[in-house]
C-alpha cells in the first residue's frame, strides 16, 4: 500500500506541475481551433444572440452597441490568443465598473459563450484554453 | 426497496429544490457528493462548496450512493447546503450491511451498522475555477462529526468510541487550459472504516493524519473521468484496514443531475479480504 500512496503522491505532484510545461503550448493553436478571425466573427454573432436570449444576461446587452461589442470581442480574443490583432479598446475594469455585474451573470455569460463555441464545432479542449485566458477577468468585471 | 425509496425522495427533492434558489455555477465544477456527504469526489472532500450557488446565492445538493462489494453493501444518502459559495453544511446517513458476514460473526445475517454524519466546510481562500492565471488553489477547512448506532458491538470489536470528529483541509484547483482538476485533502481522524467500525481502537487510539487525492480529466462539458485515493488508519486488532482507491466516470446529462459510476478497491474489511465494489451515485444540485 505504501507504494500506491507514493505513486499517487507522485501523480498528484506531476499533475500540479503540468500547467508549467503546458504554458509552452502554442496559444496560436487555440486561435486556429476557433477558426481564426472568420471563426471568431461567427462565434461572436451566435454569442451575442445567446446573450440577448438569456434572461440573466439580456439586461446588460439589449441597450448596448451590440455590433461594436462583437467587433471588440473578436479583436480582444484574437489578441489574447496571440493572433495578428492589437486590442486598443477600453480596459475591462472601467467599462464594467458601473454595471453591477454579479458572479451569476459572469457565469451565465460563460455558458452562453460555450454554447456559441459548441455551435461552431470548437473542440472542448480549445474552448477551455480560451476560457482559462478569459476567466481571470472576473476580478475586473464582477463588481458586486 | 430502500434504494427505490431513496431514489424517489431524491427525484422529489430534485423537482422541488431548483425552485428555491438560483443556480449559476459552471457545469461539473461543483464536484459530486462524497460518501460522507461533503461536496467532492466519491471518496474525498474537495475545497469546493456544495451546489451551484455563487457568492450571492444559496445552493445545495442531495445524493444517494450505493457501493456493493462481494460481501458487504454500503448505502449512503444525504443533503448539503452551500451558503454564498463560502460555507457548506451537510448531513449524511450511511448504512453498512454485513450480509452473510454478520451471520458468520454471530451478529445475525444482514446485521447493519448505521451512522449519521454532520459536516461543515468553510472556504478559506482562492477560487478553484476562476483564478486561472494563478497557482493558488481553492482551500477549505472542514469537520465531520459522526455518530454510529451500534455502540455495544463496536466496543466488543475493540473500538474506543461510537462517535468521533474528523478534521480536514482540502486544496482544489481546476487547470482549465488542461481540462484537468486536482484535489488534495489532509485529514485528522480516529475513524475505523469511515466510522462504520467506530472510532479509535485497541491497536491505536488517537488521531492520525491521512492523505486523500482526486484527479479528474474533463472529456466534455458534461463528462469527466478520474482516479481517487484515500489512506485510512489501522486502529483495530481484530482486522487490518486498507487504503481505498477507485476509478470513476461522472456524467451530467442536465445541469441539476449527475451520475457517477466507479469501481473501488476497498481491500480488507473485517474477515473478508480484497473487497472490490462497483459504486453508483446519483446527485442533484441546485
Amino acid at each position: 500500500m505504501k507504494t500506491t500512496t507514493l505513486a499517487f503522491t507522485i501523480a498528484t505532484l506531476v499533475s500540479l506541475a503540468l500547467p508549467l510545461s503546458a504554458r509552452a503550448d502554442s496559444e496560436l493553436s487555440t486561435y486556429q481551433a476557433l477558426g481564426e478571425k472568420p471563426g471568431l466573427v461567427k462565434i461572436m454573432d451566435d454569442f451575442m444572440g445567446n446573450l440577448l436570449a438569456d434572461a440573466r444576461t439580456r439586461p446588460f446587452f439589449e441597450k448596448a452597441d451590440q455590433t461594436r461589442i462583437k467587433e471588440q470581442l473578436v479583436i480582444q480574443i484574437c489578441a489574447v490568443l496571440g493572433g495578428p490583432c492589437t486590442y486598443e479598446g477600453a480596459p475591462m475594469g472601467p467599462v464594467h465598473a458601473s454595471l453591477g455585474i454579479r458572479q451569476e451573470h459572469f457565469n451565465a455569460l460563460v455558458e452562453d459563450l460555450q454554447l456559441a463555441m459548441d455551435k461552431q464545432g470548437v473542440p472542448f479542449r480549445a474552448q477551455n484554453k480560451l476560457l482559462a485566458k478569459l476567466a481571470p477577468m472576473h476580478r475586473e468585471i464582477i463588481t458586486r | 426497496m430502500r434504494h427505490i425509496k431513496g431514489l424517489t425522495l431524491l427525484l422529489a427533492l430534485g423537482t422541488a429544490l431548483p425552485a428555491l434558489a438560483a443556480s449559476d455555477k459552471l457545469l461539473l465544477t461543483g464536484g459530486v457528493s462524497q460518501l460522507e456527504g461533503a461536496a467532492g469526489g466519491g471518496l474525498t472532500p474537495w475545497a469546493v462548496i456544495a451546489g451551484y450557488g455563487t457568492r450571492d446565492q444559496i445552493g445545495g445538493s442531495a445524493f444517494y450512493t450505493n457501493v456493493r462489494s462481494q460481501d458487504y453493501e454500503l448505502g449512503a444518502g444525504g443533503v448539503a447546503v452551500g451558503l454564498w459559495d463560502r460555507v457548506e453544511l451537510s448531513y449524511a446517513r450511511q448504512r453498512f450491511n454485513t450480509r452473510d458476514v454478520g451471520g458468520a460473526l454471530g451478529l445475525g445475517t444482514g446485521f447493519a451498522f448505521s451512522q449519521d454524519i454532520f459536516g461543515v466546510k468553510v472556504k478559506v481562500l482562492g477560487d478553484a475555477i476562476l483564478d486561472q492565471d494563478s497557482w493558488m488553489p481553492q482551500i477549505s477547512v472542514g469537520m465531520q462529526y459522526k455518530r454510529n448506532d451500534q455502540g455495544a458491538v463496536l466496543q466488543a470489536i475493540g473500538a474506543q468510541k461510537d462517535h468521533g470528529t474528523d478534521f480536514y483541509v482540502s486544496a482544489t484547483k481546476l487547470f482549465l487550459g488542461q481540462s484537468f482538476l486536482a484535489n488534495v485533502t489532509m485529514r485528522q481522524t480516529k475513524a475505523n472504516q469511515l466510522g462504520i467500525l467506530g472510532f479509535g481502537g485497541d491497536k491505536k487510539d488517537g488521531y492520525s493524519t491521512q492523505f486523500e487525492t482526486s484527479l479528474a480529466y474533463l472529456l466534455r462539458k458534461d463528462l469527466a473521468i478520474g482516479v481517487e485515493y484515500r489512506t485510512k488508519p489501522d486502529n483495530l486488532k481484530i482486522a487490518r484496514e486498507d487504503n481505498w482507491y477507485d476509478v470513476f466516470i461522472a456524467y451530467q446529462p442536465v445541469k441539476n443531475v449527475s451520475v457517477t459510476l466507479a469501481y473501488a478497491q476497498l481491500g480488507n474489511i473485517v474477515i473478508k479480504d480484497n473487497q472490490r465494489a462497483p459504486y453508483l451515485s446519483m446527485q442533484l444540485g441546485f
